[in-house]
């Protein structure tokens, strides 16, 4: 059947997560990008929501069972709230689903409870590459076989919080196939350089990171080293279409929270002697926002459900909802800030801000 | 919970749609759209006998013979008949026996008693035809300012009414071709505006009601499209739509309201029509392309892929996204939840992608795309009505705004 609607559970999720991202990350957000800092406190806070736990079996220290949908609710209003908190409570997350993901049932064991049960800590992933066309599935960044060990080379960017990191996921291109190898941050080579300053999210410490012949065990290769379709490791596409859902979901909520404000925006302004709203031009503006939020909510929510089904076309629906998604978030963010006229373009507004956001949504490839 | 699955009552409803479209459609659609004044009674005598056989095909749910168990499904159903059918020719699928617009107004505005005389001959034996006639000369999307008069004549008990219809989709097939019927809107007081309008039923065969004029279209040939005078036509009290007490009350919206309510039901059936058609052309793009050795390699970043990959991803997340808000605003019907935001935003979008995809797909293929070799530019032409009829995509904005707004009409104009 078709059903649009989301069970108890998840209303209960999404009211909560509401709640956090109305009290908690909105009045933290503009002061969080000026600063370039989000307080940890905030951090913490989030964690506690539990939304990567829920989506982690018992057996491995959460509580819940993976699911995409679930996720994706629950990142559209995270989002919603400010984008780059959200990405810092969920970066542990980049380390976490991987390994639920496409690990092997050692790896599984080894790194999760602590992660799952624990504090928020900083377990990332560097996935992205300062090319103008990086692409994931044609790494610069190398692997390379030597007796019982991989051998890492290459540089990272936009690595959110490598700096104190406690593991990373790397990805490297082993033999022409993107995959991913667990990395210890105590092993040698392993240079954090400096802290990347961005159009936008600038509140996520994000860093360029070099792995100088870093020497990892060969079973830290993600999925270890039995053979999936005839190849060692595991398979990139669940990865990426985890992730790409997930981002399409934050692109959703950061295009509504900049509807939403410039709505309510026109709903006060007058010009002519009415309110702004009440003009065409305007109202068919905000009218093909809502559309097209609305178009991508649902495109996202159909690509999250056939991930839970397992459905094979599952990754490439996950890449036109982010495909589709970044687009409208990017039309939209800039309408609003044409709609609030020069008030947009101030700071005090948050509009100008979540544009600023809205053209990261590409860039932040890297297993949400 | 949040679900995609397509029923598999629905799944194999379309697998015998497919087929008719491939069989019954695709292969005179050629014909039917250079030959425009001739009725295609091949398909609709088989789709009619189709229909009466399995069911389905009303545009209407109290008219569907056979319950379903589990819940109701039947706008969504409806939705993927219609996808399916425009897929195969949308032209001929306007061609489709049955009530239509006309008896959605019925069943809008109409009491139980009338419901029963009217739509009975939709289930008869031989196809008939509903149409519905509101739109005249200088009055389309401001239905308000129809001039079409019904006068009572208590002597007679009659409705006596004159004025001049255009556009009327299967004007001719209800009127003249089957025993059909027409609901036409008419004003009992102009100085009334909105509030003096009502409908009214006029059988085929009626005295004074002619048609003038069978229009010449870019596209949607198959389907006829008439104008229509009235001149003293005399029809029964009883045929004017709705409760007596509606009836009684000269001065009240409900009637105008009824004409909107009609069009929120059925504006997500014209949504699909738009998708199917859409998704006709950006299908043949793609088997065009792939005959060419063309690859679409999903997956990669923008700045790799080509310009063809590009555009193809970007229609591939046009169509997908008017067909999930479509389903969508059906659902919404199918489970008593009020849908008008829903079904317009479903029509703005599909009005506006079916556009794009078709001028984009003949744009991609060249002269191939140009030729009426192929049923491509068919479609282009086919196309450009979605955004225009039952609601522009103009108008349907104007309701998605004074929904997100709380506006009334009054308020934003």
């Amino acid at each position: 059947m078709y059903d649009f609607e989301p069970t108890e559970e998840q209303k209960m999720l999404i009211d909560w997560v509401k709640r956090f991202a109305e009290n908690d990350l909105r009045p933290a957000a503009h002061e969080a990008e000026e600063k370039a800092e989000i307080p940890q406190s905030l951090v913490n806070k989030g964690w506690e929501l539990g939304i990567l736990q829920a989506s982690i079996p018992e057996k491995f220290g959460g509580f819940g069972e993976r699911s995409a949908v679930t996720g994706v609710l629950a990142a559209e209003e995270m989002a919603w709230g400010d984008l780059a908190a959200a990405l810092a409570v969920m970066t542990p997350s980049l380390f976490a689903l991987p390994i639920l993901l496409a690990g092997n049932e050692d790896q599984q064991r080894a790194y999760l409870p602590p992660l799952v049960e624990g504090p928020w800590r900083p377990y990332t992933a560097a996935l992205i590459e300062p090319a103008f066309d990086f692409d994931p599935l044609d790494l610069q960044t190398t692997a390379r076989e030597q007796d019982d060990i991989f051998v890492i080379e290459g540089v990272k960017t936009l690595v959110p919080y490598a700096e104190g990191a406690e593991a990373f996921i790397v990805y490297a291109n082993w033999e022409g196939r993107t995959q991913g190898f667990i990395v210890p941050a105590e092993i040698e080579g392993i240079d954090v350089q400096e802290r990347c300053k961005l159009l936008g999210v600038n509140a996520l410490p994000t860093y360029r990171v070099r792995f100088d012949q870093v020497r990892i065990p060969k079973g830290n290769l993600l999925g270890g080293l039995g053979r999936v379709n005839e190849h060692i490791g595991h398979e990139m596409a669940p990865l990426l279409a985890a992730s790409r859902v997930a981002l399409a979901a934050l692109a959703v909520g950061l295009a509504r929270a900049a509807f939403e404000y410039s709505r309510d925006y026109a709903k006060e302004r007058e010009a002519f002697g009415v309110k702004i709203a009440q003009k065409q031009a305007i109202a068919f503006m905000l009218a093909e926002m809502a559309t097209e939020i609305e178009a991508m909510r649902l495109l996202t929510w159909e690509a999250a459900w056939m991930i839970d089904q397992n459905l094979p076309e599952a990754p490439t629906r996950a890449y036109l909802a982010l495909t589709g998604a970044a687009d409208m978030a990017m039309m939209v963010t800039d309408r609003a800030v044409q709609i609030l006229g020069g008030h947009g373009y101030i700071r005090d507004h948050p509009v100008e801000h979540w544009m600023r956001n809205a053209r990261g949504i590409t860039n932040l490839m890297a297993m949400v | 919970m949040i679900s995609f699955q397509t029923p598999p009552h629905i799944q194999n409803m379309q697998n015998v749609l497919q087929m008719v479209a491939e069989n019954m459609m695709r292969p005179v659609s050629r014909y039917y759209d250079e030959h425009e004044h001739e009725i295609p009674w091949d398909y609709i005598n088989f789709i009619h006998e189709a229909m009466l056989q399995s069911g389905a095909g009303s545009l209407t749910p109290d008219e569907n013979g056979k319950p379903r168990k589990g819940p109701r499904t039947f706008y969504q159903q409806l939705v993927f008949t219609i996808e399916m059918l425009s897929w195969g020719d949308v032209g001929l699928y306007l061609c489709t026996p049955g009530g239509g617009l006309g008896a959605a107004a019925v069943e809008a505005t109409g009491t139980p008693e009338q419901k029963k005389r009217f739509l009975a001959r939709f289930r008869a034996k031989k196809p008939a035809f509903g149409a519905m006639a509101m739109t005249e000369p200088h009055a389309g999307s401001d239905t308000s300012a129809i001039k079409t008069r019904a006068v009572l004549d208590p002597e007679t008990n009659e409705w006596v009414l004159n004025g001049e219809k255009i556009f009327v989709t299967a004007g001719k097939k209800a009127l003249e071709d089957t025993d059909g019927l027409i609901v036409v809107w008419a004003t009992i007081d102009p100085e009334a505006g909105r509030a003096g309008m009502r409908p009214f039923v006029i059988e085929a065969g009626t005295p004074g009601i002619k048609i003038t004029k069978l229009e010449e279209k870019m596209g949607i040939r198959a389907s006829d499209t008439a104008a229509i005078v009235l001149q003293d036509c005399r029809i029964p009290y009883e045929n004017l739509l709705g409760s007596p007490e509606v009836v009684r009350k000269k001065s009240t919206a409900a009637g105008f309201k009824g004409a909107m309510k009609t069009f929120d039901a059925t504006r997500p059936a014209v949504s699909a029509s738009a998708v199917g058609v859409a998704r006709a052309a950006l299908e043949l793009l793609k088997e065009m392309l792939a005959q060419e050795g063309i690859q679409l390699r999903y997956g990669l970043p923008r700045q790799k892929l080509t310009n063809i990959e590009r555009e193809v991803i970007d229609m591939e997340i046009m169509l997908r996204s008017a067909w999930l808000l479509t389903i969508k605003a059906a659902w919404m019907a199918d489970n008593g939840k009020p849908n008008p935001l829903e079904a317009s935003m479903s029509k703005v979008k599909a009005g506006e992608i079916v556009n794009k995809i078709t001028q984009k797909a003949v744009e991609l293929m060249g002269p191939l795309g140009y030729s009426r070799e192929h049923l491509l530019e068919k479609w282009f032409r086919d196309a450009k009505i979605s955004d225009i009829y039952e609601g522009t995509g103009q108008i349907n904005r104007l309701i998605v705004a004074r929904h997100i707004l709380g506006y009334s009409g009054r308020m934003l104009r």
